[in-house]
Order: C-alpha cells, then structure tokens, then sequence
C-alpha cells in the first residue's frame, strides 16, 4: 500500500469515528424530537419508532395550552429576567474590572483577591439566608429579588479585569489628555475596546440564568411568574408520563440558547483563550 | 495608567465599585456568616424570627450520629468514583480528536458542545425518558444485544449510574473545551522532536501531551470534586433523591430541609458542612497542587 493511500484511509477512519461519537452525542437530541412529534398512544409502543407513524405538532400545541400554566408567559418572563440579569451582571462587572485593571487605589489587590476568593462560596450556602433576606426586604416573589444578588459576579469581573489589563494604555492617556472624565473614558473607550470580552460574558450570564433552576424555585412561588424551567421541572410530576409534551416543552426551551450561541460561537473561541484557564 | 488622585477619581473609583462591593457583602460575606449562625438555632421560616430557639451544636450532633450524612456522603462519592475517570477520558478523548486540523472541525465543536447549552431540566428530562425502564431508548438498544438493562432510576444500585450516564453526557463537552484550549498550547516542537526518534501516537500522547496538561488534569479533577458535592438538578428532577435514599445528595437535602420541612437551621448546618468540605479540597489544591503536577512548559 503506497503512504498515500494509508493516510487516506487513516483520515477516512477518524472521520467515522468521530462521527460516531457524535451522533451518541446528539441521539438524545434526535429522540427528544422524534418523541415530540408523537400522539400519547405512540410513546409505549415497541419496537421504537424513530419516524412517528403520525407525525403530529399536537404536543406543542398543548404544551403551549397547558391547563394552570402559562407557557407562553414562562417564555417571556424567562426572556425578560435573562435579559435584564444580564445587563444587570455584565454592566457591574465591567465597571468594577475597569478600577481594577486601569486605576490603582489603596487597597486594591486586597479588594480583588476577597472577590476572587468569593468564588469558592457556593450558591447553596448562601441560599438559605439570601432567601431570609429578600424576605426581609419583601422581595420574595419578585423579579427584582431573583435578579440582584447577580449584581456581583467575581466570574465576570476576573474575566473582564483580564482582558482590560491587556488593553494599551496608550488609548486612555490621549483620551485623558484630551481632557476625558474617568466615566467618559469608560464608556467612549474601554467598553468599545472589550466587545469580544463583554459578549462571552453576556452569553454566560444569558445561558446561566436562562437554564437556572434552583434559586427562581426557590424565590418565585407565584405560578404567573414562572420562568421556563420551573414550568418544565413541575410539568415532570405532574405529568411525568407525557413524555411528547414534556419532549416538546424542552425543545422550545433549548432553541433560543443554540441560536445565542451560535450567533456568539466566534466571540467564544477568543474569550476561552483571554479568559486565561491556567492551573 | 497616569491619573491624577483627585477627588473626581476618588468618586469614581467608589461609584464604580459600589454595585458589586454592595452586592458582595449583602449577598455573600453577609449570608455566609448568618448560615453559620442559623445553624445553631431551630427555625422555621413561616414563623416570626423571634420564635427562634438557640440550640447550639445539637444540629450539627443530629448530622453526625443520624446514618443520613453518611448515606449523602457515600452516594456522593459513588458519582465522584464513576463519574470524574469517565468525564476526564471522554473529554481528554474528545479534545485531542478536535485539536486535528481538519474539515468540519466547528461543526463537532457545535455539536458536542450542544449538551453544555441544554439547560438541566431539560437535559434530566431526556434522560429519564431514554432511561425509562421498559420504553426507554437505552434499554431498547440493550436488548438489541440480548441484554435485559435494569429500571435505572428505579433501582437502587443502578439510579445513580443513570445520573453518571446523563452528567457525562451533559458536561464532556464543557471540559473537552478546556482541554482542547490546553492541548492548542502545547508546543509543537516538542512532537517533531518526538517524530523523529520514532514516537507513534500513543507515544507521543502518553510521554508529552499528559505531563505537559497535568496542570489542567488536575484542575479538572478539582473542579469536579467541587462541583460533584453540588450536583442537585440532576438528581432533582431524576430521581428526587429516591429510590428509598439511593441518590440522596446534599444540596437535595439543603433544598428539602430548607423549603420542603421548614427547617431552615438543620438546612444551614448542611450547607456549613458542605462549606467545610468545598474550603478543604480548595486548600489542598492550593497547597499541593506544585507537588503533583508538572509545570515546565
């Protein structure tokens, strides 16, 4: 065999395999489809069946009129509480990273190394007294107290702190000397100059409170209110043998964030490497 | 940067910082010592705070001497033990399969990366359909091969495995990512050396690719031992902690004792014990970390 042909083959050979391994990876993807577009007596009929005999849309059509639910205000609240959280966390992290990068003060590194180290307190042991003190603050049941714990995000300001480190200096002093306020340099210069930053960013903070469960289950008791996931996670008991709805409400739940994604896919190759995943 | 020290930056730097400063201390430094707090007394929160009752260490006692701790503890560790090996293989597999320069790479990047985007909910959904016992995809695809697959999440020793299948599934492509990002930065001097002694694949993979991505190997294992006490979603929605207490874990049990028994100071002392355990496996990766690994690179 000439070494010609062996690298074909070889090349040949990786290409199966990976594609192998992808579709393991995407077959939960093509069985939630294919479940979804069944009527409820196909779901236990055996053998499986990956094209329905009857494709039909009703499960979608009865998700979205679940009794006691509101699924197309679940969509919205979740559209709306990802949206401003993340103006919310991106816009705080990236004034706080600024000071950090660019201006010395006393006491900074201190500062910067507490919030670092806030990163190893996990969310589920600050979630008893956050939930105590938004009761406090009668902001149980309410957007407001769902969203503002994430107006610190140490994540965000160590990502945005990085890569605004690495911006020339150069670009602030001829602003300053123009005679530039601090808040006009942030805003005219460094912010235009973070763009690849501030997108990876505003994607994590999109898909982390998109797909968030835990903290709106605890916060939102009010079912109008209710984000996607919540309406999801109670649909699973309540009708837990439904999997065609249950299928159908989870497909409508992933698309906007594979659409996120690959709208930002480019700005996230950079971000993983400025992101600086170091030992 | 040249600034001047006025009071304008002296203004700024504190209006800038205020919103996380703020955020941090009241949703943070606060709660982290008031859950320390709660946790020596009784309370429950649809009562008014002053009906709280000081009991000191009893929770903690009830933790210890009750076999619950020891059931979360061993179920944890069971995920860990099957889950962090799998998780490091598959994704190491994954990344050195995308750090080939070849047509369509993006498109497998996207496609592995698909389960990483889908939130839990949905991810815990699917997965207790594929597992479900008689109709479920895996079973049906066992029995293709002759073998008779268990009711997954309906049995005690097989629930948990099922949640290591679905986690597997749901996480190799968020660490295969950062594996590939080590991977891109390995010299490539280095395999033209090894070429040239007539190193083949494993070789090379096995004597210069691992020591030189220990480093990030060994970060992984730590953010998985971290994040393995955490798991919640999964086991929420899959299995609730059942059957009998088989996936009982400890967030699950925060969540319930907190929000389901109203015990919010039992809830506390579980999530100080959980604190405790994640400041530790911190530490040692702080303090050993020079030791274990390989850093010239």
């Amino acid at each position: 065999m000439t070494l010609d042909k062996k690298k074909k083959i070889k090349k040949i050979l990786f290409y199966v395999i990976i594609s192998i391994i992808a579709l393991l990876v995407i077959v939960p993807f093509l069985w939630m489809i294919s479940t979804s577009l069944k009527g409820r007596e196909a779901l236990r009929t055996l053998p499986i069946r990956w094209i329905p005999k009857d494709i039909t849309l009703d499960a979608y059509k009865e998700v979205i009129n679940i009794p006691n639910f509101s699924f197309t205000r679940a969509v919205f609240n979740s559209f709306y509480l990802s949206i401003v959280t993340t103006f919310v966390s991106v816009m705080s992290s990236a004034m706080a990273a600024f000071i950090f990068a660019k201006i010395p003060f006393k006491g900074r590194n201190v500062l910067f190394s507490i919030f670092l180290a806030t990163m190893m307190i996990p969310g589920s042991v600050t979630m008893i007294p956050n939930y105590i003190i938004l009761k406090h603050l009668h902001l149980l049941n309410t957007f407001t107290g769902l969203i503002i714990p994430f107006i610190f995000n140490a994540f965000g300001v160590f990502l945005l702190r990085q890569h605004m480190a690495s911006i020339d200096d150069a670009y602030f002093e001829a602003a300053a000397i123009d005679g530039a306020s601090l808040v006009q340099i942030f805003f005219k210069v460094m912010l235009p100059l973070s763009k690849p930053a501030l997108a990876v960013l505003a994607f994590f903070v999109f898909a982390g409170t998109w797909n968030s469960y835990l903290w709106p289950l605890i916060v939102l008791t009010d079912r109008a209110k209710y984000t996607l996931q919540l309406v999801l996670g109670t649909m699973s008991t309540r009708f837990g043998n439904y999997e065609h709805l249950l299928m159908a409400g989870s497909i409508i739940s992933i698309i906007p964030i594979i659409l996120a994604y690959i709208i930002i896919q480019h700005f996230l190759e950079e971000g993983l490497n400025l992101g600086g995943i170091e030992g | 940067m040249y600034i001047k020290n006025n009071a304008q930056k002296k203004i700024t730097v504190f209006l800038f910082l205020l919103p996380s400063v703020a955020g941090l201390i009241v949703f943070n430094v606060v709660p982290i010592i008031s859950a320390l707090g709660l946790s020596f007394f009784r309370y429950d929160i649809l009562k008014p705070i002053e009906d709280m009752t000081y009991i000191g260490l009893s929770h903690y006692r009830t933790l210890l001497s009750s076999g619950e701790l020891r059931a979360v503890l061993t179920n944890t560790l069971y995920y860990m033990v099957m889950y962090i090996p799998i998780i490091i293989v598959v994704s190491l597999l994954l990344a050195s399969m995308l750090s080939r320069k070849f047509k369509g790479v993006t498109v497998y990047k996207v496609l592995f990366y698909l389960p990483v985007l889908t939130s839990w909910v949905a991810g815990a959904l699917i997965w207790k359909w594929i597992l479900n016992g008689e109709y479920g995809l895996l079973n049906q695809f066992l029995a293709f091969f002759g073998i008779q697959g268990p009711s997954w999440l309906t049995n005690r020793v097989w629930a948990m495995p099922g949640i290591v299948l679905a986690s597997i599934w749901k996480d190799s492509g968020h660490f295969a990512l950062i594996f590939l990002a080590a991977l891109i930065g390995v010299n490539k001097s280095y395999y033209e050396a090894a070429e040239i002694d007539g190193a083949g694949t494993w070789k090379k993979f096995s004597r210069i690719t691992l020591p030189l991505i220990s480093p990030i190997i060994f970060l992984v294992i730590i953010i998985n031992i971290i994040a393995g006490f955490q798991i919640f979603e999964s086991i929420f929605i899959m299995t609730g902690g059942g059957p009998g207490n088989a996936t009982i874990v400890i967030v699950e049990r925060i969540y319930k004792n907190a929000f389901k028994f109203y015990r919010m100071g039992y809830a506390a002392a579980y999530s100080w014990v959980l604190f405790i355990i994640i400041f530790v496996v911190t530490y040692i990766q702080f303090k050993f970390k020079k030791r274990w690994v390989n850093y010239d690179s």
